[in-house]
């Protein structure tokens, strides 16, 4: 595995293909809790944290039990038991020994058993069969994403509430479609990787396909492309 | 509440997508053709009314009700995930290429914020049959409003209503007639966005009007007395 590959799996997992904007999981906390910087950073830092741990957990679980017992359509019911438990686990761990970072994250880690991003990235993980490195990685970066769009969309959402916005469109509503012109934003870093060979335009394979190991591209394909760049 | 006023309130008054603000995940990601709204809509309404009816089965037992009672929600949630599983397997068998499109979301169900907001706010403290009127109600709701952005979404994006399989009413004619491309941006993801809130402003200057309005007749009743 080289240095451009976890580059480029880490990029396309925070940016290309952005937990919130491009695969719409955890719209509920991303519309909830950006109100205010600190808590949508609180929200972001316990979602990184969640979704890296619950990752791993499940999909040690799925590769090493369910398909080892041919069980796998219980994936769903085992995914969200394991997922609420260690939520619960992680809060109890928290609270014990760092009480002062409990006191700020604490009220966020209940919300997050039911944030669709934590379960969406461990199904997506294990149903890909993607191996443990691209795994960690695949998380990592999903993780950070929903960090980072967290971080920006507070700040314009702050700045919203001081500017006047037709009575209509006011909280929500304008929320949305602020969040619309940010994912086109972020869709267009697509473009940074396009390939112009001839007529057909042809897109470097998006996170999921370059994960699965079958498709991953070669190193010479990473080389070309930068050189491109440069 | 009557039994006609319980099952009317989920399309408007008490809407979970446009009124309650639910999920919005799969309301935002699967509405770019009406084949999948209708899809989605059915799976959905199908774990709601049975998650409705086994919970508010389950609290009807006095001494079940206590049992569960400090654990609940982890059981609620256990139930619901079953119900899941079950939509995703009989999918997977009869509707795979409908399976295939809505992809995780199907999973996602599980914790979507309404069936488990209805289970512990509804199903819990009301009867057997109030709870599945509830159940049907909130489905539909829902479903009504994944009908309404997938329509703008596909007509606007992409000149076409996909209503089920090979049954696809092309409406380019329409387009090509008036000069006009479909906009590819409404199928995108940063159209999803943008639909839902403009229907969210919509309803909300609707709400606006009509609250004014009421004041205004009340204003003229005060000064006709």
């Amino acid at each position: 595995m080289s240095f451009n590959q976890i580059i480029f799996i880490i990029f396309s997992s925070m940016l290309l293909e952005n937990v919130i904007l491009s695969q719409f999981l955890g719209i509920c906390s991303f519309l909830g809790v950006s109100k205010s910087r600190k808590s949508a950073v609180g929200m972001g830092l316990a979602v990184v944290a969640v979704i890296f741990i619950a990752t791993l957990v499940t999909w040690l679980i799925y590769n090493y039990i369910l398909v080892l017992f041919d069980l796998v359509y219980l994936k769903t019911i085992v995914f969200i038991l394991v997922i609420a438990s260690l939520v619960q686990i992680i809060e109890i761990i928290i609270k014990k020994f760092v009480p002062s970072l409990y006191k700020s994250l604490g009220i966020y880690l209940p919300l997050i058993t039911t944030n669709c991003a934590v379960l969406g990235v461990a199904i997506k993980a294990a149903q890909n069969n993607l191996s443990f490195f691209h795994m960690l990685l695949y998380a990592l970066g999903s993780g950070l994403g929903f960090l980072l769009i967290m971080f920006i969309f507070s700040f314009i959402r702050e700045e919203l509430e001081k500017r006047k916005v037709p009575k209509a469109m006011k909280g929500i509503p304008i929320a949305l479609v602020v969040a619309s012109i940010l994912a086109i934003i972020f869709s267009r870093y697509v473009g940074i990787v396009k390939e112009d060979e001839g007529e057909k335009e042809k897109t470097l394979p998006r996170t999921m396909d370059v994960i699965t190991m079958k498709n991953i591209p070669s190193e010479k394909y990473f080389e070309d492309t930068l050189r491109r760049m440069k | 509440m009557t039994k006609k006023e319980n099952f009317l309130k989920g399309f408007i008054n008490e809407n979970p997508l446009f009124v309650l603000l639910l999920g919005t995940c799969p309301a935002l990601a699967i509405t770019t053709t009406l084949e999948n709204a209708l899809g989605m809509g059915i799976a959905f309404i199908f774990v709601l009314v049975m998650s409705n009816t086994i919970i508010s089965l389950i609290n009807s037992f006095k001494k079940l009700k206590e049992l569960i009672q400090p654990v609940r929600i982890a059981v609620y949630i256990v139930i619901i995930a079953s119900l899941v599983t079950i939509v995703e397997m009989l999918m997977q068998a009869y509707l795979p290429e409908l399976y295939n499109s809505l992809g995780v979301f199907i999973s996602l169900i599980t914790v979507n914020c309404i069936v488990l907001g209805r289970a512990e706010a509804y199903a819990s403290s009301n009867k057997v049959s109030d709870s599945v009127i509830d159940g049907i109600s909130m489905g539909l709701g829902y479903t009504f409003a994944l009908i309404i952005i997938s329509l703008a979404r596909e007509l606007l994006g992409n000149g076409t209503i996909t209503i089920w399989g090979n049954l696809v009413i092309n409406l380019k004619g329409v387009f090509e007639f008036l000069h006009i491309t479909p906009i590819s941006f409404f199928t995108s993801s940063a159209g999803a966005f943008m639909v839902l809130g403009i229907i969210l402003g919509i309803m909300q200057a609707i709400k606006n009007s009509k609250e004014a309005k009421k004041q205004e007749l009340e204003k003229a009743k005060k000064e006709v007395k």
